[in-house]
Formats: structure tokens, C-alpha cells, sequence
């Protein structure tokens, strides 16, 4: 086995300074008030997984999820502690960043192929089935903002999921879409696991973290408050199963 | 479905995801730089019925501005006034696009900046790629007036002209990437751009031919002299007069001699060495600041 993630006991401040003009710094400075105010999103996470491990990242709204998710990608980086990764990273993490409503589908395909890692050469060859897995044929030269959002995450999830990468990331995601197109992803994101990838998920879903995870960690106010499988973590953060499974 | 895990001979070492090479990664990736040019080209005046003319309409109105106004208000007889105006022309119109799209070109995409990672220092490297495509058809435009006045040049002339647009390359590159970052941080960077654009446009021999300039602080104002001709622009500028205004006159090297300053080549020398240095001290910069950008956006 190896090492895919190791997380050590990373901590993340965001510093919020309201008062960033000269005048308010000045006055602030005088009357001894604090110039910024900071706010602990991440305490103190460790997390280590191996290649092919799943785990489901549980927790409230604003318990820090996404910003973990944010350290293990590497658009942020820790301000205490370390976060290392081993090998290419992608994911579904708001996936329609990348697409640009004045190109048509197809320039799409590639802008934002490029844009999550891949070569000209693997786009090339991924092409016909990112876009038989995102059932726009008829609109491959239609500009995206005549698209309905439907259709729109629709390819930007095709491009996404067709990404080769040893770690894949998912944020909250999978409630976009019809019924048939989640069941879609779903199928090609146990795929990818079966593959042997690294799965970080977030989700607010115990149906979906643990169908596809076997580990689960929760996240209270930007605590660790329990690490084991993801059915004790399922229990952990006091969730029910609900039938809201997209599986088939 | 294909099923390809990257899966590399030897295995990848643990890295620090936050980690970027800088200019070099955007040299390796530069598929996608080619493919954000493009979008660039293509969007920026979308929805505009003029569309990309744009590019060429405004420099032109500026161009007839200074030849003009300044022509008949100052009865500046310059021998081929044009070519001396429009050789300066093309690089202020350069630097102040370059520093103006690229100083926008990380807030403008917070969207990728924010969600995903990629070399940051891709978005002022394709403002600035963008600017140098319309920086050729200018260069066709000079060319072509430098044939209808009789250029001659000689091989300094080439020179000149390489060396002056390697200067507002590095430095205008270096800009961009400094305020670009510095924009994420304090939004007043919109204004100090507007700021240096009005410096810039008086305290180059465009408007003005660098004869007054001698004339008047050579030597009674030494030092403000020297402060002059510090600016990279400046340096840039005289050089693109070395390359293709003088040699087109009728008497190249009187002109030359009149209306450029001594050491020309060693001061573009320098300059470009500064160039280099100021480049690297932008990355230096960017690399640390741009740490933040995705919870400063």
C-alpha cells in the first residue's frame, strides 16, 4: 500500500479585515480596537489514507468540510501543520467553474479539460466518450449560455469525471440533475473507486457516504470529533438513513 | 468507458499540493495557455458589433491626437513626425494594455482562481500574451510607414529593435504579474494603473521629441536627467526611435545624434538585465502572495 494523503495537524485561520481603509485602520489603531477579526475554520486535522481508501467528510454547514477539501486540492494551504498528496488530483468540486458561456460545447470540452490537467492528446481521445457520457451531441456547437443548467452541469460533470487522477475529490455535488444522469454519475464515480483512486467525498447524504465510502470522519466547528468507519460515523453525527439513495 | 488511473512507472513522491512552479508550470501547461488566448481573443468584445477593431480604432484615434494637435499647435517640424510618434505609440500602448488587462486578469477569473488549482500566474500571462498579438499588426503598420519614408536600417537598427522590445516585455510581464496579485489584495490597483498611464504617456519622447529633453536638462538639470531616462519605457521607447524613426530621415545619423542620448545600447543593456531581475522579483512576489487568493477572493 501507499501513502495518498497525510493530512498532520493542519490548521487554518481566515483573518476578515472589514476595515480595510487607511481611514478605519487609522481610527481602529487609535482606539485600540483589533484590526482584524480571524476565525478558525480548521483545528488541528489529522487524516491519513492510503491509495484506494474512501472516505466521507460528515458535518454541518460552516464545520469546515469544503476548506479540508479546499488543503487536500491545494487551493488553499495550511497556516499550522502540513498537507502532502501523492500524485494528479481531480474532482467534482464546482465543476461549472471552469466552462465559459460564450464558447460552444465542444471549445468547452477542452478549455476546461486543460483547465483540470489534461493534455491536448488526452483530451483528443477522451472526446467522443465525455460527450456520449454528457448526451449533448445535438448541442456540441451551440454557445453554453443557450444551454439550460441542466445541461450545462451535464457537461461540465462529463469533463470532470473523465479526469485521470490518482486522488478524486467530490463536494456536495450530486444533487444536481435528473434522476437517470445522478444514477449515471454515481455509477461512473464506483468506477473510478473501483479503479483504485483515492475518494475524499463531502456530503450531507448517509445514504450516498455510505454506499460509496468505508471510512468516515465529522467535523464539528472545525474540530475532528470522530474518525472510524462511515457507518459509526453516520451514527457519530446522529444522521438516519434516509431512501434518497441514487443507487441502482 | 476508458480506465486509466495515472499510473507512473515509479511512484510519485508526497508533495505539498499548494505547491506551483511558477512561470515554469505555466510553460509546461501551455496547451491551456493557448486555449485561454484563444477564449480571450474571441470574448473580448463579444457582444460588441465592432468587435475586435476596437483594438486598432483606439490607438488610431490616439495617434491622430498627438499628430495633430501637438503638430500644429507646437509647429513641431520634426522630420517624419509620424514614424517618431507612432514608434513610441505602439510600446506605450502596450505596456498601459498589458498593465491594465493583466492587473484585472486574477480577480476577473476568482472562479477558477477559487475552486481550482492551476498555475495563478497563467491569468496575467494570457492578458499579456493577448496584448502582444495586437502588438503585431502595429508592427506592420510601422513598417509600412517606414518603407514610404525611405527607411534604411542598418543592423543597429535591428538590435534597437529587439533589445527595446525585450525591455517593455519583461517589464510589462513583471508589472502585470505584481498587479495582478497586488488587486486581490487592495482594489485600489485600478487607479494607480490609470495613474502610471498618465506618467507614462508624458515622460516618454512620444508627444515630445527627446531633443527638448536635452536641451533643456541635460545639462542644467542633471539629475532629473538621469530620473528621465531610468524609466524602461523610456529606454524601450528611444530604442524603437533607433530602430525605425532615424534610420528613415534623411540624414540618420545627425538625427540619431540629435534626438538620442549617449550610450543608448549600454543603457538598453542595463535594462534589460533590470528587466530580468524586476521579472523574477514579480514572481518572487506573486508566489508569495498568491497563498491567499483563494479566501481573498
Amino acid at each position: 500500500m501507499t501513502t495518498s494523503v497525510v493530512v498532520k495537524n493542519a490548521t487554518k485561520r481566515f483573518t476578515m479585515s472589514n476595515q480595510n481603509t487607511v481611514r478605519r485602520l487609522a481610527i481602529n489603531a487609535i482606539k485600540g480596537l483589533p484590526l482584524s477579526k480571524s476565525f478558525t475554520a480548521l483545528d488541528d486535522i489529522s487524516l491519513t489514507l492510503e491509495q484506494g481508501d474512501s472516505i466521507g467528510l460528515l458535518g454541518l454547514n460552516g464545520s469546515g468540510k469544503s476548506t479540508l477539501l479546499k488543503l487536500i486540492s491545494g487551493v488553499m494551504t495550511p497556516d499550522g501543520g502540513s498537507v502532502l498528496t501523492r500524485g494528479r488530483i481531480a474532482g467534482l468540486i464546482e465543476v461549472g467553474a471552469g466552462l465559459h458561456p460564450d464558447l460552444s460545447g465542444r471549445e468547452n470540452v477542452y478549455l476546461n479539460g486543460a483547465i483540470l490537467g489534461m493534455s491536448e492528446t488526452e483530451i483528443d481521445r477522451k472526446f467522443d466518450s465525455i460527450i456520449a457520457f454528457s448526451e449533448l451531441e445535438k448541442f456540441l456547437d451551440t454557445e453554453v449560455r443557450h444551454y439550460s443548467s441542466g445541461m450545462f452541469m451535464r457537461l461540465a460533470f462529463a469533463v470532470a469525471v473523465h479526469t485521470e487522477c490518482d486522488i478524486f475529490l467530490i463536494d456536495e455535488v450530486l444533487a444536481v440533475g435528473d434522476q437517470p444522469f445522478r444514477k449515471k454519475c454515481m455509477r461512473r464515480i464506483r468506477e473510478l473507486k473501483q479503479e483504485g483512486r483515492t475518494m475524499v467525498y463531502v456530503s450531507h447524504s448517509p445514504a450516498q457516504v455510505l454506499s460509496l465510502c468505508e471510512r468516515g470522519l465529522v467535523l464539528e466547528a472545525g474540530r475532528m470529533v470522530f474518525q472510524g468507519t462511515a457507518e459509526e460515523a453516520v451514527k457519530a453525527i446522529g444522521y438516519t438513513v434516509d431512501d434518497e439513495s441514487d443507487d441502482d | 468507458m476508458t480506465t486509466d488511473v495515472a499510473q507512473p512507472e515509479t511512484v510519485a513522491p508526497l508533495v505539498n499540493p499548494g505547491s506551483s512552479g511558477g512561470l515554469l508550470e505555466v510553460y509546461r501547461r501551455r496547451y491551456l495557455l493557448k486555449l485561454l488566448v484563444q477564449k480571450e481573443l474571441r470574448v473580448r468584445y463579444q457582444g460588441s458589433p465592432v468587435g475586435l477593431l476596437w483594438s486598432y480604432i483606439k490607438p488610431a484615434v490616439r495617434f491622430i491626437m498627438y499628430f495633430w494637435v501637438i503638430g500644429l499647435l507646437l509647429k513641431n517640424n520634426l522630420p517624419d513626425r509620424a514614424l517618431h510618434i507612432f514608434s513610441g505609440m505602439i510600446f506605450v500602448s502596450f505596456f498601459t494594455d498589458a498593465m491594465t488587462s493583466g492587473s484585472k486578469s486574477i480577480v476577473k477569473n476568482k472562479s477558477l482562481v477559487r475552486k481550482i488549482n492551476l498555475p495563478r500566474e497563467m491569468f496575467p500571462v494570457a492578458s499579456v500574451m493577448v496584448t502582444v498579438y495586437h502588438l503585431l499588426p502595429m508592427y506592420l503598420i510601422l513598417l509600412g510607414g517606414c518603407f514610404l519614408s525611405g527607411w534604411h536600417p542598418d543592423l543597429l537598427a535591428g538590435v534597437a529593435a529587439v533589445m527595446g522590445l525585450a525591455i517593455v516585455l519583461l517589464f510589462g510581464l513583471g508589472l502585470a504579474l505584481l498587479l495582478s496579485a497586488w488587486n486581490v489584495y487592495f482594489r485600489d490597483v485600478g487607479n494607480i494603473v490609470d495613474v502610471i498611464q498618465t506618467v507614462i504617456t508624458w515622460t516618454v519622447p512620444m508627444i515630445y521629441p527627446f531633443n527638448l529633453v536635452m536641451q533643456k536638462l541635460a545639462h542644467a538639470h542633471t539629475a532629473i536627467y538621469e530620473i528621465y531616462l531610468s524609466s524602461p519605457l523610456c529606454i524601450g521607447v528611444l530604442l524603437n526611435n533607433r530602430a525605425f524613426w532615424t534610420p528613415a530621415s534623411a540624414t540618420p545619423k545627425a538625427t540619431a545624434h540629435q534626438n538620442l542620448p549617449a550610450n543608448l545600447f549600454e543603457r538598453g543593456a542595463i535594462m534589460i538585465v533590470l528587466g530580468v531581475l524586476f521579472l523574477w522579483f514579480a514572481q518572487v512576489t506573486f508566489a508569495r502572495l498568491e497563498g491567499r487568493f483563494a479566501e481573498k477572493l
